[in-house]
C-alpha cells in the first residue's frame, strides 16, 4: 500500500485476512479504466448512438441495463439528455444501471435520467461525486460508495433487460471475442451481462417484446430474451475489419489447445448488432442464412460486407431485419458533436459541480 | 491506446453558428470566420491554389492543399485586418515552408500597405508546436523571418496581435513569435512556451519537469500563469466570440514600438526575475505576489479567475 | 504512398451554386476532402492521396457507393488522408458534398 497509517478511513478488507504487508514508496497508479474522454468521441459513434437510442432503447423500451465499456456506449451516455431529450424518452428508458461509476454517465445524472446505479466496483475521481449522490449510488454508513462485484454480476445477469457493449471481432454466427494475435484481452464482465439467463423468470416489457421477435410459438409460453446488442465500427485500429469469417480465436484455440475457442459473447446470445450502417436484428432471423446475410448487411465494406448477397439483405431490410438510419428517420449528417451534453472532461467536472476529479492524463488546462 | 483524432465538428455550413462555437475544437477556417464580421474574409493563396510541401512526400507524408495555415484579409468591427491562422491538427500546427511563407508574406504585405488604407492590425491565431522537423531549416528560417516581419509591421505602426487557444498551443518558434506581439489573448486551454515539457525532461530528468503532470504544465506554461505574470493580456473564456470581443478591445491600447516601450520590457522582465526567479512552480509566485489561495487557482472556474485581481506589474503595456 | 483517381457517372448534376469546399483536416484516423465545381454535370471523380497503402479496393468501393448515394455531379473531390477509417472516409464525402449544394 501507500502508507500505513493509524487508522484507515473505512475496512475493505479486515486485518486477520492479511498475511503480509508491503509499503510502497511511492503511489500506485490506478488506471482509469471506465474513463471515456467525450474529446474523442467521433462523428461515427455519435451516429451509432443515436442509432441505438432510437432504434433499440427507444424501441423496446429499455428502463434496465449495463453498459460495456467503450466509446460507443460512451457516446450513448452523452446524448441522453439532448438526443434521448429530443426524442421525449426521459424517465422511459436508462433508468435503473448495472455500471461502473462512468464519467460520461454524470451528465445524464444531473439531468434526471437515472435513478440507481450498483456498481460491480469503482472509478478513479468519482469518490466525491458519488458521495454527493448517494440517491442514485449505493453508498454505507459513511457516504461512500458500496460495490459489490458478485451481486452487481447476479443484477447483470438476472436483472438487466440489456446488456450494450463493444467487441473486437465478430464472425457470421455472431460471436464476438477480443482475443487477437498478440493480445489476449480479458473478457471482463461481458459473459455474464451479455448472456440470456435461461433462469429468469420476471417478465417486463422489453424482455417480452425480445423474445415474441426470436419466436413463431404461442405467446403465453414463449419465454423474454435479454437483448445483448454489439455495438461497434466496421473497421479497427490500422483499418482492421471487425467482421470476420473465422474469429482469431479459433486458430489460437487450436495452438494452444484449448477445448474452447475463446468467445465472449456466443452469436446465440447476441440479438442485435449495432454499426455505422445501421442495426441488424438477429431476433427476427429464422435460419443461419439469414442471421449471415443480416450480418453482412450491416458489415461495412470490410470483405465480410462486401461478400453479401445484395437481393437478400435487401428484402432483410423490407422485413426490418436489418434498419439503415435513415429507415429510422435519422440523417447521417445530423450527427455531430454539438449533439453531446458534454464535448469535454471539463464539460464533465462542471457538470459534476465540480466534484469529478479527472486524472491528471485527462487534464488540458 | 487512444482513439483516433476524429473529434472535430464539421466546417459548420451555417456560418452564425460560429461566434458561439468552441475555439479550441473549430478548425482554422471556423475560427477565422467566426472571427471576423460576416462574409468580410477573402482567403490568400487557398486550398484550391494547392500551393503544398514539395517536402513532405519523400518522407512518405500526405500534405494539406494550405499547408496547415490559412491567411487572407477581412473586416473585424468594420476595420480592415489581416489574418492568419494555423491549424493545429495538421502535422501539430508546425512551420514548413510553405506553411512560414505564407505568414511571412502577409506580414510583408501589411508593412508594405500601412497607413490610411492598410490593415488596421494583423492577428496571428496561432496553434504550433514550432518547427516541421522534416523541413527544419526552412522552418526555422521562417520563424526568423516573421520575427523581423512582426517587428517592421509594429514599428509601421500596425499592430500585431497573438490568440492562442488551440491544442498544440504556441511552442518553439511559435512561443517567441508571441511574445513579440504587441498584444497576446489566451484561453484556459492555452500553452504558451519555447521548451516543450517531453523535451525539458529528457534533458534535465523527471524530478526537474514531469511532463506527463499535466497539470504542472499548464501552471508553468499555461493561460493562467501567463495571465498572472504579464505573459498575457487578456484571459478570454473558449468561445470564437470571447476571442473576437478581445481582439477589438486591444486593437486600440497596442502599445506604439518605440524605445521606451522596449526600455520599459526589459525593466519589467528584469523585476518579473526578481521577484520570482527563484520559485519552482506557479503557486509559488502567486503566493508571493499575494494572491489568496494559491493552490486553488488552477481548478477554480473562468468566472471565478477572472474577478482575481492581477498582480502588480502583470497589467502593462511593456511588450 | 500511394495517389490514385476514381471516376464515377453520376445520375444528376449536384445541387447548388457553390464552386468550391473543404472539409475535414489531415490528422491521425481523419481527411481532408477539398470539393471543386469543375466538371461536366453527370461526371465525378475523387483524388487521393494516402500514405497508408493497400487498401486501393476498399477505397474504390467506398467512393463508388458515395457516388451512387449522393449523385454529386459536376464535383472533383480531392483527399489528403490521414489513415481515415472506410466509414469516416463516407461521411467526410457526404459532408462536403452538403456544403456543396447549400447555396
Amino acid at each position: 500500500m501507500n502508507e500505513i497509517v493509524d487508522k484507515v478511513p473505512r475496512v475493505d478488507i479486515p486485518g486477520d485476512q492479511v498475511d503480509f504487508i508491503v509499503e510502497a514508496g511511492k503511489p500506485f497508479y490506478v488506471e482509469p479504466l471506465f474513463t471515456r474522454d467525450p474529446a474523442s468521441v467521433t462523428e461515427n459513434q455519435i451516429l451509432m448512438g443515436m442509432t441505438a437510442i432510437k432504434g433499440i432503447y427507444a424501441e423496446y423500451g429499455v428502463k434496465r441495463l449495463n453498459h460495456g465499456i467503450g466509446f460507443p456506449t460512451a457516446a450513448i451516455e452523452l446524448l441522453l439528455p439532448t438526443y434521448g431529450e429530443q426524442l421525449g424518452l426521459k424517465g422511459k428508458i436508462a433508468t435503473h444501471w448495472a455500471l461502473n461509476p462512468h464519467p460520461t454517465l454524470i451528465p445524464a445524472i444531473e439531468s434526471g435520467w437515472v435513478e440507481q446505479i450498483h456498481c460491480f466496483g469503482s472509478e478513479v475521481g468519482m469518490d466525491d461525486y458519488m458521495i454527493a449522490r448517494s440517491d442514485v449510488y449505493f453508498t454505507g454508513h459513511d457516504g461512500t460508495l458500496r460495490s459489490n462485484r458478485l451481486m452487481c454480476q447476479t443484477a447483470g445477469l438476472y436483472a438487466c433487460d440489456m446488456f450494450i457493449g463493444s467487441t473486437l471481432q465478430i464472425d457470421l454466427a455472431g460471436n464476438s471475442s477480443t482475443v487477437t494475435p498478440g493480445r489476449i484481452a480479458g473478457f471482463g464482465g461481458a459473459p455474464n451481462m451479455g448472456s440470456d439467463a435461461h433462469g429468469r423468470r420476471h417478465p417486463t416489457a422489453a424482455w417480452l417484446k425480445a423474445g415474441r421477435e426470436a419466436s413463431d410459438g404461442p405467446k403465453e409460453l414463449s419465454r423474454g430474451r435479454k437483448l445483448v446488442v454489439q455495438i461497434l465500427e466496421t473497421f479497427g485500429e490500422k483499418n482492421k475489419p471487425n467482421f470476420v469469417e473465422t474469429l482469431d480465436s479459433v486458430a489460437m484455440a487450436k495452438e494452444l489447445n484449448f477445448e474452447l475457442a475463446p468467445i465472449m459473447i456466443y452469436g446465440d446470445d447476441v440479438t442485435h448488432i449495432v454499426t455505422e450502417e445501421g442495426i441488424a436484428n438477429l431476433l427476427l432471423c429464422r435460419s443461419a442464412a439469414e442471421r449471415e446475410q443480416a450480418i453482412r448487411g450491416v458489415a461495412g465494406f470490410t470483405d465480410v460486407g462486401r461478400k453479401r448477397d445484395r437481393k437478400a439483405v435487401e428484402a432483410l431490410r423490407q422485413r426490418g431485419v436489418i434498419r439503415r438510419p435513415e429507415d429510422l428517420g435519422i440523417d447521417a449528417l445530423a450527427a455531430n458533436r454539438q449533439l453531446l451534453a458534454a464535448r469535454s472532461i471539463e464539460d464533465l467536472v462542471t457538470w459534476s459541480g465540480d466534484l469529478y476529479r479527472p486524472p491528471s492524463k485527462f487534464r488540458n488546462w | 491506446m487512444t482513439n483516433p483524432a476524429q473529434t472535430q465538428a464539421a466546417n459548420l455550413s451555417n456560418q452564425s453558428q460560429l461566434p458561439d462555437a468552441d475555439w479550441y475544437e473549430a478548425y482554422a477556417r471556423d475560427r477565422v470566420a467566426g472571427l471576423l464580421d460576416p462574409d468580410t474574409f477573402v482567403e490568400f493563396i487557398g486550398p484550391e491554389q494547392r500551393v503544398m510541401s514539395p517536402h513532405l512526400a519523400q518522407f512518405d507524408l500526405t500534405g494539406a492543399f494550405d499547408d496547415g495555415v490559412v491567411v487572407g484579409r477581412g473586416r473585424l468591427d468594420g476595420q480592415k485586418v489581416f489574418i492568419a491562422a494555423q491549424q493545429g491538427w495538421f502535422l501539430g500546427g508546425a512551420f514548413g515552408e510553405v506553411h512560414g511563407a505564407k505568414v511571412l508574406g502577409l506580414l510583408r504585405a501589411a508593412r508594405d500597405s500601412a497607413g490610411k488604407d492598410g490593415p488596421r492590425a494583423v492577428l496571428l491565431l496561432l496553434d504550433t508546436g514550432g518547427v516541421r522537423l522534416q523541413e527544419a531549416n526552412a522552418g526555422e528560417l521562417a520563424i526568423s523571418e516573421i520575427i523581423g516581419a512582426i517587428l517592421e509591421v509594429r514599428n509601421a505602426g500596425v499592430p500585431v496581435l497573438a490568440l492562442v487557444g488551440g491544442r498544440a498551443g504556441a511552442f518553439g518558434g511559435g512561443g517567441i513569435i508571441t511574445a513579440c506581439c504587441s498584444r497576446i489573448i489566451v484561453s484556459k486551454h492555452a500553452r504558451v512556451s519555447v521548451t516543450g515539457p517531453e523535451v525539458i525532461e529528457t534533458n534535465k530528468g523527471v524530478e526537474e519537469f514531469d511532463s506527463k503532470d499535466r497539470a504542472l504544465v499548464w501552471r508553468v506554461c499555461g493561460a493562467r500563469t501567463r495571465y498572472l505574470t504579464g505573459g498575457a493580456d487578456r484571459y478570454v473564456k473558449g468561445t470564437i466570440k470571447d476571442f473576437r470581443e478581445a481582439a477589438i478591445a486591444l486593437i486600440p491600447h497596442a502599445p506604439p514600438f518605440e524605445l521606451a516601450t522596449l526600455k520599459a520590457e526589459q525593466k519589467r522582465l528584469a523585476d518579473r526575475l526578481q521577484q520570482f526567479g527563484d520559485c519552482r512552480d506557479a503557486t509559488e509566485i502567486w503566493r508571493k505576489a499575494g494572491l489568496s489561495e494559491p493552490e486553488r487557482i488552477a481548478d477554480i472556474a473562468d468566472d471565478a479567475f477572472l474577478a482575481i485581481a492581477r498582480p502588480k506589474g502583470a497589467d502593462h503595456d511593456a511588450r | 504512398m500511394e495517389q490514385f483517381q476514381v471516376r464515377g457517372a453520376a445520375k444528376e448534376r449536384a445541387r447548388g451554386s457553390r464552386l468550391e469546399a473543404i472539409t475535414g483536416v489531415n490528422a491521425s484516423g481523419n481527411l481532408e476532402v477539398l470539393v471543386e465545381r469543375v466538371l461536366p454535370d453527370r461526371e465525378c471523380l475523387v483524388e487521393v492521396a494516402t500514405a497508408v497503402t493497400g487498401f486501393r479496393e476498399i477505397w474504390e468501393a467506398v467512393i463508388q457507393e458515395f457516388f451512387e448515394r449522393s449523385s454529386p455531379g459536376g464535383l472533383r473531390f480531392s483527399i489528403n488522408d490521414g489513415g481515415a477509417r472506410p466509414d469516416t472516409v463516407t461521411l467526410r464525402l457526404m459532408q462536403s458534398a452538403r456544403l456543396m449544394e447549400a447555396e
